[in-house]
C-alpha cells in the first residue's frame, strides 16, 4: 500500500476558527512534510486540538482550508487509508469490545478484517481484544486509539497528545513507534504541550500560541537558537565578586539564593578571574537553558490560562530536556 | 465517495455489537405483546360492563395494540441510543473521520437501524394481534376482515416510524439524556393528556403519534375516540411529514455543526 497517493503532504492555508468572539485559530499556514516527525507544540488552549479537528474535517473552519495531497479531507475516498488519527483516547463506544470497535471502522473503509487483529497485536491489546473498552485504563484507551489510527496502514498519521496517560514503558513505546513510522517514509504529525517530549521525537517543530504561528523550524535549528549557555557562580563574597565582574566587563544577573549567572564567559575564565582576585567560590558550574524554558519564553505572551502566584518564564536553571516527566509537567503547569 | 454498502455493513456491526440493541427491541416486543394480551383478556371478562356506545364501536384490532402505548417507549429508547451513544462516547469523531461524508454516514446509520426497528415492529404488531384476538374470544375479528391487515401492517410501520423519529431528534439534540428527557414525557404524557382535553385535542391530533396511530384503527373513530379530519393513511402521512422534517433537521445539524 506504499506511496500510491503522491507526496503525502498536509498543507494549511490561512486556517482560522472563531468560537463566537473568541479566536481559537488565527490564520495558520504551514506544511507537514513526509518522512519525518513534525511536532506541533503549544500551551494548553493554544488551538492545537481545534486545528487537528479541522484537518480531519470534524470542525468547519471560519476561513482558510486544509489540503491533504491537494484534496479536502471530505473528498478522500476511504480516508483511513490516507490518514490515521488519534484525537482522544475515549472516542470509542465503551459497551463494544476493542475488536468490534475496530471492526466497525475497518468495514466502513473496506479494510480487510485480518488487519484488525494485526493492529491489536502491534499495540499489545490482543489479550483484551474481546473485552469491553469501557473497562480500559487511559493508557489502554490510548493504545486502542493508536490501533485505530494504524488500521488503514495510512501514509499520514496524526496523534494528539499521544503520551497522555501512558506509563514510562508506554511512552518509550510510542516514541519508537513514531520514529519507525517516519523512517518508513510516512508523515507524522504529533501534538504536545511538553517541549521535552518534542525534543526527543520531533525532527521539525511548529509552535503555536493563542492560535497564531510562532515558529516553523527544524528541531536542530530550534535547539541551536534557543539553548543559551551560561555560567553560574556562588560566593560568600558577593559584593566583591560583583565588583570584579563589572571591572572585567561582564554582566552578572542575580539568580536568587546567592547565585549569579554570567553570559559570555567560560568556566575556565571565570575560575581564573576569581583566583586572581582571591575570591572564594562555592559554586562554579556551566549551565544550559532548557528548551522547555525557551518554549515558555516564546509562548509567554500567548498563554491563555495563567496560574496565579507561580513562576514567571523564569531564570535559567539546570533543567535539561530529558526524561524528567514530573518536572516538565510541573513547569508546564506553572506557565 | 465512501462505499455505501461498506458503510451499511459497518453500521450493522455497530448495532449488533452493543447490548442496548437487544434489550430495547426485546422490551418493545415483550411489553407491547404482554400488555395487549393482558388488556384483551381483561376486556373479554368485563365486556358487559362497557357502555353501550363502547360496546357498539368496539374495535378488536385496535384494542389488541393497547400495549403499544408503553411498548413504543422502548422503541424511542432504541432510536435515541443508536444515535446518542455516538455522541456520549465520543465515537462520533472516530466515525466521521472514517466516513466524512455526512449524508452517507447519517442515512446509512438510520437506514440500518430503521430496517431493524421495522422488522421488530412488524413482529410485535402481528404477535399482538393474533394473541389479542385469541384472548378476546367471541369479540374477536380475523386478519381477513375488511381493513384489518392494513391496521396490523400499520402497527408495524408505526413502531418503525417512532424509532426513526427518535433517531432524527437525537441527531439534532446530540445527547441521549436530553432526547429521552423530551421524547418520553412527550409520547407518554403530554400527547396522551392533550388528546383528551377538549380544545387541545384539535391540535394534539396533529402530533406524530396521535396522527400515526390512526392507521391501527379498523373502525373510524372507534371506541368513542376522536373524530379526526383525516383517514388512516392521511394520519400516517402526517406522521411521515414529521419524520421527514426531523430528518432534514438532523442532516443540517450534522452538516453545519462541529463534531
Amino acid at each position: 500500500m506504499r506511496t500510491p497517493y503522491g507526496v503525502r503532504m498536509i498543507e494549511l492555508d490561512g486556517l482560522t476558527k472563531h468560537f463566537g468572539s473568541k479566536v481559537a485559530v488565527d490564520h495558520l499556514s504551514f506544511q507537514v512534510r513526509p518522512g519525518m516527525v513534525t511536532g506541533f507544540l503549544g500551551p494548553n488552549g493554544a488551538g492545537k486540538s481545534t486545528t487537528m479537528r479541522m484537518m480531519l474535517d470534524l470542525d468547519n473552519p471560519t476561513s482558510g482550508n486544509v489540503r491533504i495531497d491537494g484534496k479536502r479531507y471530505r473528498e478522500l475516498d476511504e480516508p483511513l487509508k490516507y490518514i490515521g488519527a488519534l484525537l482522544d483516547a475515549k472516542a470509542m463506544h465503551g459497551g463494544r469490545s476493542a475488536y468490534n470497535n475496530l471492526l466497525c471502522l475497518a468495514q466502513a473503509n473496506r479494510i480487510p478484517t485480518a488487519r484488525v487483529d494485526q493492529v491489536l497485536d502491534v499495540v499489545g491489546l490482543t489479550p483484551v481484544a474481546r473485552k469491553k473498552s469501557k473497562g480500559f485504563s487511559l493508557g489502554m484507551g490510548q493504545r486502542l486509539g493508536i490501533a485505530s489510527a494504524l488500521l488503514g496502514d495510512p501514509e499520514i498519521l496524526m496523534f494528539d497528545e499521544p503520551v497522555n496517560g501512558l506509563d514510562p514503558e508506554g511512552i518509550h513505546w510510542i516514541r519508537n513507534l513514531m520514529k519507525s513510522l517516519a523512517s518508513e517514509g510516512r508523515t507524522i504529525f504529533v501534538s504536545s504541550h511538553l517541549m521535552s517530549e518534542m525534543a526527543l521525537t520531533a525532527d521539525h517543530l511548529i509552535v503555536i500560541g493563542q492560535g497564531k504561528l510562532l515558529a516553523d523550524t527544524s528541531m536542530a535549528d530550534f535547539i541551536h537558537e534557543n539553548s543559551r549557555s551560561f555560567v553560574r557562580l556562588r560566593s560568600p563574597q558577593r559584593e566583591r565578586l560583583r565588583e570584579v565582574l563589572r571591572e572585567s566587563g561582564l554582566t552578572a544577573v542575580e539568580a536568587g539564593s546567592g547565585t549569579v549567572e554570567i553570559d559570555g564567559a567560560t568556566t575556565e575564565e571565570l575560575g581564573e578571574l576569581a583566583a586572581r582576585h582571591q575570591i572564594t567560590l562555592h559554586e562554579l558550574s556551566s549551565q544550559r537553558a532548557s528548551l522547555e524554558e525557551a518554549f515558555m519564553q516564546m509562548t509567554a505572551g500567548s498563554v491563555e490560562y495563567h496560574a496565579h502566584g507561580t513562576s514567571h518564564a523564569g531564570p535559567p536553571s539546570d533543567q535539561q530536556p530529558g526524561p524528567q516527566w514530573g518536572q516538565s509537567y510541573q513547569s508546564d503547569k506553572g506557565a | 465517495m465512501a462505499s455505501v454498502p461498506a458503510v451499511l455493513q459497518s453500521e450493522w456491526t455497530k448495532i449488533r455489537t452493543v447490548s442496548s440493541t437487544t434489550w430495547t427491541l426485546v422490551s418493545a416486543f415483550v411489553v407491547t405483546v404482554a400488555l395487549s394480551a393482558a388488556l384483551c383478556a381483561l376486556t373479554k371478562a368485563t365486556f358487559d360492563d362497557l357502555s353501550r356506545e363502547e360496546q357498539f364501536t368496539f374495535d378488536p384490532t385496535l384494542f389488541s395494540f393497547s400495549g403499544m402505548i408503553l411498548g413504543q417507549l422502548a422503541m424511542v429508547v432504541f432510536g435515541v441510543l443508536v444515535v446518542g451513544t455516538e455522541y456520549s462516547s465520543g465515537m462520533i469523531r472516530t466515525s466521521l473521520a472514517a466516513v466524512p461524508q455526512r449524508a452517507t454516514f447519517l442515512f446509512s446509520k438510520i437506514a440500518v437501524a430503521t430496517a431493524l426497528a421495522l422488522v421488530v415492529g412488524m413482529a410485535t404488531s402481528f404477535a399482538s394481534f393474533f394473541i389479542g384476538q385469541a384472548l378476546l374470544g367471541e369479540h374477536r375479528t380475523t386478519i381477513g376482515a375488511d381493513n384489518v391487515l392494513r391496521a396490523v401492517i400499520g402497527g408495524g410501520l408505526y413502531m418503525g416510524l417512532i424509532a426513526l423519529f427518535s433517531m432524527a431528534v437525537a441527531t439534532m439534540l446530540r445527547s441521549s439524556i436530553l432526547s429521552l428527557g423530551i421524547l418520553m414525557p412527550f409520547f407518554f404524557l403530554v400527547s396522551q393528556i392533550l388528546a383528551s382535553v377538549p380544545k387541545a385535542k384539535d391540535v394534539a391530533r396533529y402530533f406524530p403519534d396521535q396522527a400515526g396511530s390512526k392507521i391501527m384503527q379498523v373502525l373510524p373513530d372507534a371506541m368513542g375516540g376522536n373524530e379526526a379530519p383525516y383517514g388512516p393513511w392521511g394520519g400516517l402521512g402526517i406522521m411521515v411529514i414529521w419524520v421527514v422534517a426531523a430528518l432534514i433537521g438532523a442532516y443540517l445539524v450534522l452538516k453545519k455543526r462541529d463534531a
